[in-house]
């Protein structure tokens, strides 16, 4: 009887909201709050809580990973599972429950923890893999492998601030990449990087998880998940909402989030140091109201509501969506469309509409990826699978023919006889 | 036995246990000792970084308390005619800032190392307490050099070396361990309360004029040196001074120091790892 890799017993995890969210009613709330407040501040960091402002992010969650085993953890944003990955990591500590974890473990949160810019690539190898745990006699052997895996050999004794940021992210993946671990905790470090990284990334990922080590593996990327990971593991509010094999959790996540027809979800507000949040998704018929079915010859139209907090920043919208057979139907953003680009919006709320012509998509269930842009280069945040939505068939009315229209769009196109 | 601590915290044996913090509890000392060489990663780190993208270097290590030494010597020495028991006051002032600046730089390094090592603290586990440590071991590769300049001005100076010297390297580990309690715990409490960034460079200042650093103890009337030797650095830097120009050691100064020494480091350390567990949940 083997015994598990990770075994976490009824995990709870409180954390205190500041008291800056706190509002101020009258001058005199004020003042007394912010006398009293140095002394909350006091009793928080010995431990104590006030259960006014409490927020768990975890409530008890139990599960069990054996060892060569690779669990994908799934959820939406403010689900936990940052949180869980930093009690896994050691980094904070659990406020209630266990977790024993047999082997040595390794936690890949981002990649280049601790690199120094003004540190040759050489010594940042060294910093950064004794960082990430590795001895100094293991890095000393593995040296070779690593400066091999980055390509960056020519500018090893070149200060790292003088590297391009893709030669950056190259040499700081390649250290993570070498680290001897049974356990590793891999957080959306993947996401990082342009397109040919990425795959680079993906392949390291599933080399390691066929290596018979045992991984845990936290993303947004729905197909990296469903293809890197044997187990799924589901948070919903901080709770487990689902355990089992990846492809049986996966559907659950998506089916999980579709409020049927009218595709529409309000989203709370996790996550206040975020520059900016999506608040609501809203897919309807394009000027009727959010009742009326979708149909595959209706205009319809996806409406996004922005929370914007940091102001006079570029902030723009970007959709991917998917069919029911994850395949990737468009992408889309809110830049596309000129007038829009270096758009700095004010805080407070906005909405950003996108609309999608009659006679494109096929009739189905479809699911949409929501993430926010920054600068047009920085996604912000990522809510995917966030909200679905079915397109009703509309009987195409031809006589003697009653067949489906197969297929993954369904243009209404033109037929001209040509004598 | 080196190997078989490494084995232990690093192996594929290893057990870990994540559970809630409970109460005070002590330093887990093997573990410290089995991250040791990530200690001297980030030392290292810390002194090769100090100096890079300077004209000068690490001349800088000399430049800066040889000029302080002479600030010191014009203003105290020759303009206030600072009494300094019948020796050169550079050599008399030098003496005592050379373990001083070694004692403030520690302190306020140490005090914001954990606020400058956010990314570190909130993206991976290692005991905490390196971090602190590796900028206080930084300051000591600057206090060997400013020693070596103050044996050579004690042999420009006519002051010769006596044996008393031999007992240096223990006051300095007194030194270090004051500097360790002190900053550990304004490390700790930077990280909950940022109001120690500003606050920590006037202690530092003040304390080092209630230190006889720039002047001898003797100038204060005998009935209110007591006083003096309620700060723990008083008996020290005594010390470092008797150690240097070949005096008399303070034994009940030394003493006191020594025993607050322990008792701060034991504060300090005991603070830090009470609140250890919360800091990536604050910082």
């Amino acid at each position: 009887m083997t015994q598990p890799a990770i075994k976490v017993e009824g995990l709870w995890k409180e954390y205190v909201v500041g008291s800056a969210q706190r509002t101020h009613s009258t001058f005199y709330d004020l003042l007394s709050h912010s006398l009293k407040a140095p002394f909350q501040r006091l009793r928080n960091l010995g431990g104590a809580t006030d259960d006014v402002n409490q927020f768990w992010a975890l409530k008890d969650v139990s599960f069990e990973v054996q060892p060569g085993e690779v669990l994908g953890v799934i959820g939406r944003n403010g689900a936990g599972k940052s949180t869980l990955l930093k009690i896994l990591s050691r980094i904070t500590s659990p406020s209630r429950g266990r977790v024993t974890v047999q082997g040595r473990m390794a936690s890949l949160l981002e990649v280049g923890t601790g690199f120094h810019p003004e540190l040759s690539g050489r010594e940042n190898i060294f910093l950064n893999a004794t960082i990430l745990g590795m001895t100094q006699k293991e890095v000393a052997r593995k040296f070779d492998a690593i400066v091999d895996f980055s390509g960056v050999e020519k500018f090893l004794d070149t200060p790292v601030k003088r590297y391009s940021s893709g030669m950056y992210v190259r040499l700081a993946f390649a250290v993570a990449a070498h680290v001897e671990a049974d356990i590793l905790l891999v957080d959306e470090v993947l996401a990082v990087g342009d397109a040919e990284f990425q795959k680079r990334c993906m392949g390291m990922m599933s080399d390691v998880a066929r290596g018979g080590r045992t991984v845990l593996f936290v993303s947004h990327n729905l197909t990296a998940l469903r293809n890197l990971c044997t187990t799924g593991l589901l948070l919903q509010g901080g709770q487990t909402n689902g355990f089992g094999k990846i492809g049986d959790v996966l559907n659950r996540y998506v089916s999980n989030r579709t409020n049927g027809v009218d595709g529409s979800i309000e989203l709370l507000d996790n996550n206040p140091d975020q520059p900016a949040c999506v608040r609501r998704i809203t897919v309807m018929p394009t000027g009727k109201d959010a009742e009326t079915p979708l149909t595959v010859s209706a205009d319809f139209s996806i409406k996004i509501q922005v929370d914007i907090r940091e102001a006079d920043r570029e902030i723009s919208v970007f959709l991917h969506c998917h069919d029911e057979n994850q395949n990737r139907v468009f992408s889309t953003g809110s830049f596309f469309n000129q007038q829009l680009q270096g758009l700095k919006l004010a805080a407070g709320l906005h909405e950003f509409e996108c609309r999608v012509p009659g006679n494109l998509l096929n009739n189905g269930e479809y699911s949409l990826d929501v993430m926010l842009v920054r600068d047009r280069t920085e996604v912000i945040v990522t809510e995917s699978a966030i909200v679905s939505f079915r397109i009703h068939d509309e009987p195409l009315g031809i006589e003697g023919w009653n067949w489906p229209a197969v297929g993954i769009i369904r243009p209404n196109l033109s037929w001209i006889h040509n004598g | 036995m080196k190997s078989d601590l490494q084995e232990e915290f690093f192996g594929h044996k290893h057990t870990t246990v994540i559970e809630p913090p409970k109460g005070w509890h002590m330093l887990n000392w093997p573990e410290l000792w089995a991250y040791r060489e990530l200690l001297w990663v980030l030392t290292s780190r810390d002194i090769k970084v100090r100096y890079k993208q300077t004209v000068l270097g690490a001349a800088w290590a000399i430049l800066r308390p040889v000029l302080t030494m002479v600030i010191f010597s014009v203003v105290f020495g020759s303009l206030a005619k600072m009494p300094s028991d019948g020796f050169p006051y550079p050599v008399f002032v030098y003496a005592a800032l050379l373990p001083w600046t070694f004692f403030a730089t520690a302190i306020s390094t140490s005090g914001q190392s954990l606020v400058g090592s956010t990314n570190l603290v909130s993206k991976v586990y290692f005991p905490r307490l390196i971090i602190p440590l590796s900028s206080i071991g930084a300051g000591l590769v600057d206090l060997a050099i400013s020693t070596g300049i103050l044996l050579l001005m004690m042999l420009w100076y006519g002051v010769g070396w006596s044996v008393n010297l031999l007992a240096a390297p223990v006051l300095l580990l007194a030194v270090i361990f004051i500097a360790l309690g002190v900053g550990t715990l304004l490390s700790a409490l930077t990280v909950a309360y940022r109001d120690f960034t500003h606050l920590t460079p006037f202690v530092v200042q003040i304390w080092m004029y209630v230190t006889p650093v720039i002047f001898p103890v003797s100038l204060v009337p005998e009935r209110w040196q007591w006083l003096l030797y309620l700060n723990p650095m008083t008996g020290l830097i005594e010390g470092f001074r008797s150690a240097f120009l070949g005096k008399a050691f303070d034994m009940q100064g030394l003493g006191i120091s020594f025993l607050m020494a322990v008792v701060i480091f034991v504060i300090g350390i005991t603070y830090f790892e009470k609140v250890e567990r919360r800091f990536a949940d604050i910082i």
